[in-house]
C-alpha cells in the first residue's frame, strides 16, 4: 500500500509536468539555433556585394507572414550561400513577450506597431520599418454552412465565429471592423494567433473566423473568403526591425533590407499584402 | 521525503524499507550523507524551489485581490472549479467499474487494454486535444453525427473543458484504484459471498469501503490534474472568458497583456496544490497505510 501511494505521487508529479510542458509547446514557436557566434569571421567569398554574410538568424514573425516569410527565406538563403534563417511565428503579442524575455530573436516582424513598440520600449530594438500593410476578411468553410454573405452576419446567434485573442493584432483589427459596423460578435472562442482561427474554419468547427485577407488567400481551396467592404474595413501595418541584442546583426540588418527590397515585397504583394 | 509523505513509522512496525536504512547506514554516524549525493540533492531542491520562490518574490502583492477580482480571473477560477469539480465525478462514476473489471476480471486483449486507458497518462495533453477535437469537433466521425442528429456541438463548449479534463485525469484515478483494488484483503469479500451477497453487494457493501482512502486519494489527485489541464482543453475547448477559459489558460494569456494577473492567478492554483498536497499526506495516505 505504501509502494502504492508512492508510486501515484510520483506519477501524478510526472503527469503534471508533463502538461506544464505541453503547455509551454504548443504555441507555435520552433526557435532552435540560437545566433551563431561565428558572425563577424572567416566567411568565404561571399554572393552578396556589399558584404560578406554568414551564420544564421532566427526570425520571429507574426502568424499572418508564414506563408511569405518562408518564400522569402528560401530566396535569401539562396542570395547568401551559406546562411541559414530559421523563423518562429506566432501571435505577434506572444512574440513580443518572448523576445522581452530574452528569445533568441534576431529580427522581429509584428503584425501590429503596437507589439513592436513594447519591444521598441524595453529597449530590444530601435528604429522599426513599416513593410506591408494587412486587411480583414472573413473566411468560412467551402460548404458556408451558416450561410454567411457579409459582416452582419456574423452579430447572428445561430452563427459561430472563431476570432483572435484581443490582444492579438488580428483580433484587435477584426474588433475595429465590428466597430465601424456597428455590430456586436459573440465568438465561441478566442484563438491564439490568426492560423489557428483559419484551423477552426478548416476543420468545420466554427462557421466563420475573421482573419486576414493573405491568409484566405494562403488557405487555398480550404476555406470561402468573404469580403469585407471597404466602409467598414480596417487595417493593421506591419512593422519590422532588428533586435538589438542579435549576435549576427550584419546578417539580421540585411534580412530586413531584403525584406524591403523590391525581390522581397514582390514575394509580399504575391502573397496579398498591400503596400504600407 | 517519503517518510515525510506518508507519515511516521511506527517503532512496533518497521518497514522493510526501515530496517534496510538502518543496515546499510553501517558505522557511520546517522546523520551523515556522502558528499557526492548531498550535493546533487541540494541543487534538486533548489531547482524544484527556487522557481517557486521566484513566483512568490515577483508576485504583486500590493494589488493581488485588484489583479484576481478583474472579471477574467473571478471567471477563470469559477469555471476551472466547476469544470474540475464535474470531470472528477464522471472519473469516479466510470473510472472506478473500470478499475475494477482490470483488477479482478480476465479476459484475452486485457493488457492492451490496460494500456490503451492509462496512455493519456503520458500522452502530451495537446494530442489529447487533437485526437478529441477529431472525434468530437463538428467534422469529426462521432462529432458529425451529434451535431446533425442532435444539433450538440461540443467543441468550444465548457462540456468540451469537462471532456478535456476527464480525459487526461481518469488514469491518474483508474490506476490509483486498481493498485489499492490488487492489495486489497479479498478474505472479506470471500467471506461476503460465501454467505449469500451479490457480486454488486459485495462489490457496494465490502469493496468500496476497504478501497475508500485509495478512492479519496485517487479523486484528490484525478481533480489536481483536472484543475490544471491545459494543452487538451486550449485544442478542444478553444478560449472564451467565463466559457471555456480556464485557470491555466487565463495564466498562459495574462502573461501577455498583464503579467500582474499571470502571477497573480499562478499564486492562486499554487496554493491550490500546496492544500491538495497537504490534504493527501494528512488524510488519504496515513489513512491508507493503516
Amino acid at each position: 500500500m505504501r509502494r502504492i501511494a508512492v508510486t501515484v505521487i510520483a506519477a501524478a508529479m510526472a503527469g503534471i509536468t508533463a502538461s506544464a510542458l505541453a503547455g509551454c509547446s504548443s504555441s507555435s514557436s520552433s526557435t532552435a539555433s540560437s545566433p551563431a557566434s561565428s558572425a563577424s569571421s572567416s566567411a568565404p567569398a561571399s554572393a552578396s556585394a556589399s558584404a560578406s554574410l554568414s551564420g544564421s538568424i532566427t526570425v520571429f514573425a507574426a502568424a499572418s507572414l508564414k506563408e511569405a516569410f518562408t518564400t522569402i527565406g528560401k530566396q535569401f538563403e539562396a542570395a547568401n550561400p551559406g546562411v541559414k534563417v530559421t523563423f518562429s511565428f506566432g501571435a505577434s503579442s506572444a512574440l513580443a513577450t518572448q523576445i522581452i524575455s530574452g528569445a533568441p530573436a534576431d529580427v522581429f516582424a509584428s503584425a501590429s506597431p503596437k507589439n513592436m513598440k513594447q519591444v521598441v520600449t524595453a529597449g530590444d530594438a530601435s528604429s522599426p520599418v513599416n513593410f506591408v500593410k494587412n486587411v480583414m476578411e472573413i473566411a468560412v468553410p467551402p460548404s458556408n454552412p451558416a450561410h454567411v454573405a457579409s459582416v452582419a452576419d456574423l452579430a447572428k446567434s445561430s452563427v459561430k465565429v472563431a476570432l483572435c485573442q484581443p490582444q492579438v493584432p488580428c483580433g484587435a483589427t477584426a474588433l475595429k471592423v465590428f466597430k465601424n459596423a456597428k455590430i456586436i460578435v459573440k465568438p465561441v472562442t478566442l484563438q491564439p494567433d490568426v492560423k489557428s482561427v483559419l484551423t477552426q474554419v478548416e476543420l468545420g468547427n466554427v462557421d466563420a473566423g475573421v482573419v486576414y485577407v493573405t491568409d484566405v488567400h494562403a488557405a487555398g481551396a480550404k476555406v470561402l473568403g468573404v469580403p469585407i467592404p471597404a466602409s467598414v474595413e480596417a487595417s493593421t501595418e506591419y512593422p519590422i526591425a532588428p533586435i538589438s541584442k542579435s549576435g549576427n546583426s550584419a546578417l539580421a540588418q540585411a534580412f530586413v533590407a531584403y525584406v524591403l527590397s523590391p525581390a522581397g515585397q514582390s514575394v509580399l504583394t504575391a502573397d496579398k499584402f498591400e503596400k504600407p | 521525503m517519503q517518510v515525510d509523505i506518508i507519515g511516521e513509522p511506527r517503532p512496533s512496525r518497521l518497514s522493510s524499507r526501515d530496517r534496510a536504512r538502518r543496515a546499510a547506514r553501517g558505522g557511520g554516524s546517522p546523520r551523515s550523507v556522502p558528499a557526492p549525493l548531498l550535493v546533487p540533492a541540494i541543487i534538486a531542491v533548489a531547482f524544484l524551489v527556487l522557481p517557486l520562490a521566484g513566483l512568490v518574490v515577483r508576485a504583486p502583492w500590493g494589488r493581488l485581490g485588484s489583479a484576481l477580482s478583474g472579471s477574467d480571473a473571478a471567471q477563470a477560477l469559477v469555471l476551472s472549479l466547476w469544470t474540475a469539480t464535474v470531470a472528477t465525478g464522471v472519473c469516479v462514476v466510470i473510472g472506478v467499474p473500470l478499475a475494477w473489471v482490470l483488477a479482478r476480471t480476465t479476459f484475452p486483449g486485457q493488457r492492451l487494454l490496460r494500456a490503451l486507458v492509462t496512455l493519456p497518462l503520458v500522452l502530451p495533453p495537446v494530442v489529447g486535444g487533437v485526437a478529441l477535437l477529431l472525434a468530437f469537433g463538428r467534422t469529426g466521425f462521432i462529432g458529425r453525427y451529434l451535431d446533425s442528429w442532435f444539433g450538440l456541438t461540443i467543441p468550444f463548449s465548457p462540456l468540451a473543458v469537462v471532456m478535456a479534463e476527464t480525459f487526461v485525469a481518469m488514469p491518474f484515478l483508474i490506476i490509483t484504484v486498481e493498485g489499492a483494488l490488487r492489495s486489497a484483503d479479498q478474505g472479506f469479500e470471500e467471506a461476503a459471498a460465501t454467505l449469500g451477497a451479490s457480486r454488486m453487494t459485495v462489490f457496494r457493501r465490502i469493496t468500496v469501503p476497504l478501497i475508500a482512502p485509495s478512492l479519496g486519494a485517487g479523486a484528490v489527485l484525478c481533480w489536481a490534474r483536472a484543475l490544471g489541464e491545459f494543452g487538451a482543453t486550449i485544442t478542444f475547448a478553444g478560449s472564451f472568458p467565463g466559457r471555456t477559459e480556464t485557470m491555466p489558460i487565463a495564466v498562459y494569456y495574462a502573461l501577455e497583456n498583464d503579467p500582474d494577473a499571470a502571477i497573480a492567478l499562478s499564486l492562486v492554483l499554487l496554493l491550490v496544490s500546496v492544500v491538495v498536497l497537504a490534504s493527501l499526506r494528512d488524510r488519504w495516505l496515513r489513512g491508507a497505510v493503516q
